[in-house]
């Protein structure tokens, strides 16, 4: 008397894979219950295979009616860079548990300048989408390093009343840091009442500063090293204000101006050593098997 | 029949169960203790009296009829003993090994007046390895209901709702947020401790009474509880989700690198395989002077645990005496042994910075016992003027949990005023058909008490579908079955009869 509502997907099947450039690639994976419950600002937890690590993920964007959820995904340690060369259309993920933490409160703003820097432009597009859907004026502006690395400015375009685009080199859009881009962005629309801004500790870092002289609520999305994503292991946990907090379950979303990002820049090396000892040992292994593979042929 | 034994007559020592040498096992992850052998049990079960008033059955919080499976030990009626305690207890071979026993059955046995207690627990032990080597297992005849009941949390208490309600003849279907069944059992205990295949044999168990078991499900988030008994159709649902949220101290330093909760430490361990880096991909960075703040069990199996990893010191600071320490009596003694340094009466007022973000220190104060608080046991209070420094370079907290607050995030349902969940004495809590009950509802306790609170709520969910609720579920079988047990026709026995509510 099983009811398909309630039947999980016994393992999680890659439908899309999008590379952006080199290092950022797109996931699509079928999991219709994580689709339809998902809200813009929550995360998941992948593990791409039996020994692999849980590592967080914030959704990039969901699809209620195709019963997939989408992630974007930056190849900088082992697990990353191996899963850009297994995660293919057809493989399957070992386990993916979401959605997590608390979602976005998309509230009464009336103007909503959305800012991403580099890969955080994908979990901050839910939000831009959801704060349009309800109603408001919305302002993107998305930072890269370069021409190259840009994604998703097509898919901000029909979300956003106003886009800015920025590079740090100057090829494409703007020459200079999303914090230029927000100032251009406050001169034109001074009534802009609250901004989202997700990226890197010191992109965040520098957007709040950016925003707290002119005192708007600014919302950050903060991703600290997880284990569980379920509040049992303490190592998500994050200074805002005079407490701590842990991010998976009191977050990740918190108010910018509250954050202490010196603490979240050093906590997220905290596996420094040990997660370069893994990529040696990774490339190390992959050489080897490479080897073999030209030894069979 | 035999003469009566008195106290004199039985063995008069407690059988020792073989150990590893704490040298060597300090550096593995084998099975510290071995278990008992055949001829170890038959003369264990020698020295119980079998008491008429049977005091240890009182001090067991499921109840096992102990002097009744000693009294099958001793006719060599091994598969009758194992019938007799899975009435009560469905996990022998677990409970055996991490139940505190000494202030349970064996804290109440006559023996213990004069000698050392029977060994209850290496007993029980005993048998539930035995079952599992021997493929035994108590399958009971169920006839399937139409009702369907879900559970949240697959640790002990969810465990044991879920193997009443699907011997009743409910289609149960548990959850779990992790990708592997088992709870704290699972990423909390560690493997020298309580091996993972116990309880993959045990979790196979219930797999065959037809559980579903789903991992990767955080309930509450892709779905909520309210859900599950509006649109996905269950009849009655169990909140087993444990306490979780480790806390920590609030002095200074705790957001250094080498600070972490014993729950983190162990998780990576155990259930994510961090001491088989490389080869499994989870790190973790141990140092080599290790402080573990606290005294329960927590804190001992990350004592161990970091012993293992290959740390030189390992220090456990706690603010109150030995005799305070919440930890299994046997717990302690090992890690004592295999080179545990034990502070008590200390505690830490401030972690030291080495000026790279890393811990360097600790500084610290010693106590002294004073009046007795709320729990009965003396508060230790600060003797002035007593700080010191020591060295260290990991620091992991072990001090205690607070409520998991996804479930009360998420649903309506009401809380304590510290967050667990509020449940009545029959654990229902304030939406009908939901009962909870474990570690979120009691607050960290242990595993028999969270499988306790688990067969209590499920036999209130019987009450409520209108089931009827047998104690002796496996009688059947094994007394040959006649079609009829309490002269009830079997396959009328979890017949639905009215439904409540
Ligand atoms: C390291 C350690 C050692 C211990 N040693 C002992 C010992 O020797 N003896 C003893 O008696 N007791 C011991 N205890 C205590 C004992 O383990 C607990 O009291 C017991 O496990 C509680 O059982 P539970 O079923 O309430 O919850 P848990 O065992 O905590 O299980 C809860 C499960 O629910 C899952 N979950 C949580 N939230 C959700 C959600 N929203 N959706 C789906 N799933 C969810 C969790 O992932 C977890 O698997 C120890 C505890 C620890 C941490
Ligand atoms: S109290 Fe001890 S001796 Fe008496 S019946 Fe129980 S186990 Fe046996
Ligand atoms: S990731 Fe473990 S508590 Fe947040």
């Amino acid at each position: 008397m099983s009811e398909p509502s309630t039947a999980l997907p016994e393992s999680f099947e890659i439908v899309t894979r999008q590379d952006f450039s080199d290092v950022t690639y797109l996931l699509e994976f079928r999991h219709p219950m994580m689709a339809k419950a998902a809200q813009p600002g929550q995360f998941v937890i992948v593990m791409s295979h039996a020994h692999g690590e849980r590592i967080p993920l914030t959704i990039a964007d969901f699809d209620r009616a195709k019963g997939t959820v989408t992630l974007v995904i930056q190849a900088v340690g082992k697990t990353t860079r191996e899963m850009q060369q297994t995660c293919k259309v057809g493989a399957r993920l070992h386990a993916v548990v979401g959605p997590m933490g608390i979602p976005s409160h998309v509230g009464k703003a009336k103007k909503v300048l959305c800012v991403g820097g580099g890969l955080g432009v994908a979990p901050v597009f839910p939000q831009a989408r959801a704060h349009k859907e309800n109603g408001a004026k919305v302002i993107g502006v998305l930072g890269f390093r370069t021409k190259d690395l840009i994604f998703w400015d097509d898919k901000f375009a029909k979300v956003c009343d106003e886009l800015i685009v920025c590079t740090d080199d100057g090829s494409a859009g703007l020459k200079g840091l999303v914090t230029l881009g927000i100032d251009k962005a406050f001169e034109k629309h001074p009534d802009i009442d609250e901004v989202v801004a997700i990226g890197p500790p010191v992109m965040m870092k520098g957007c709040v500063e950016a925003t707290r002289p002119r005192k708007v609520k600014t919302m950050v999305s903060l991703n600290p090293v997880m284990v569980d994503g379920t509040g049992m292991c303490g190592g998500c946990r994050v200074k805002v204000g005079d407490k701590v907090l842990f991010a998976c379950v009191d977050g990740p979303d918190f108010d910018g101006h509250l954050v202490d990002f010196d603490d979240l820049s050093h906590r997220l090396k905290r596996y420094a050593t040990t997660e370069k000892e893994a990529l040696e040992h990774w490339n190390e292994s992959c050489r080897i098997r490479g080897h073999a593979d030209l030894a069979v042929k | 029949m035999a003469k009566k034994k008195t106290i004199r007559t039985i063995p008069q020592e407690r059988t020792p169960m073989r150990e590893q040498d704490p040298k060597e096992r300090a550096r593995n992850f084998a099975e510290v203790a071995c278990g008992y052998r055949l001829e170890d049990a038959m003369r264990e079960a020698e020295r119980c009296l079998m008491c008429p008033e049977e005091p240890c059955i009182k001090g067991c919080p499921v109840n096992i009829n102990i002097p009744a499976f000693i009294k099958k030990i001793t006719e060599k009626n091994y598969r009758g003993a194992y019938d007799t305690i899975t009435d009560a207890n469905l996990l022998p071979a677990i409970c055996g090994r991490v139940c505190p026993q000494e202030n349970q059955c064996e804290g109440r046995c006559t023996v213990g007046d004069t000698l050392e207690p029977v060994a209850i627990g290496r007993l029980e032990r005993f048998i539930g390895d035995m079952a599992i080597a021997e493929g035994w297992e108590n399958v009971p005849y169920v006839e399937p209901n139409r009702f369907r009941v879900g559970i949240v949390g697959s640790g002990p208490s969810g465990m044991a709702c879920a193997a009443d309600m699907a011997k009743a003849g409910c289609d149960v279907t548990v959850y779990e947020a992790f990708q592997e069944a088992g709870g704290v059992l699972k990423y909390g205990i560690p493997d020298f401790r309580l091996p993972n295949g116990v309880i993959d044999a045990e979790i196979a168990k219930l797999v065959k009474l037809g559980i579903k078991f789903k991992c990767n499900t955080l309930v509450g988030r892709l779905f909520t509880v309210e859900q599950m008994v509006t649109e996905m159709g269950y009849d009655a649902v169990f909140i087993g989700v444990g306490a979780g949220y480790p806390s920590f101290m609030g002095i200074p330093g705790e957001s250094l690198n080498g600070v972490l909760s014993a729950n983190e430490l162990l998780t990576r361990c155990n259930l994510m395989h961090a001491r088989d880096f490389p080869n499994y991909d989870t790190p973790i960075d141990l140092g080599r002077r290790v402080a573990v703040i606290g005294a329960g069990n927590t804190a001992m199996d990350a004592l161990r645990v970091s012993l293992r990893m290959g740390a030189e010191e390992v220090h456990c600071i706690y603010r109150r005496s030995k005799a305070e320490a919440p930890a299994r009596a046997e717990e302690i003694h090992h890690a004592g042994e295999e080179g545990v340094q034990f502070h008590w009466l200390t505690t830490p007022v401030a972690l030291l910075d080495n000026g790279k973000n890393g811990v360097k220190g600790m500084r610290c104060q010693r106590m002294e016992l004073g009046e007795p608080d709320d729990s009965g046991r003396r508060r230790p209070v600060p003797v002035p003027g007593s700080e010191y420094e020591f060295d260290c370079d990991t620091v992991v907290y072990a001090i205690g949990t607070n409520a998991n607050p996804i479930i009360g995030q998420t649903s309506k349902l009401k809380l304590n005023k510290w967050g667990y969940i509020d449940a009545d004495e029959n654990l229902a809590t304030s939406i009908q058909g939901v009962y909870a009950g474990g570690d979120i509802v009691t607050g960290a306790a242990t595993v028999i008490q969270a499988m306790g609170a688990g067969r209590k709520a499920a036999s209130a969910m019987k009450a409520y579908l209108g089931l009827r609720d047998s104690e002796a579920v496996y009688q059947a079988e094994s007394t040959g079955s006649d079609g009829k047990l309490f002269g009830i026709e079997l396959s009328e026995r979890n017949h639905a009869r009215l439904r409540l509510g």
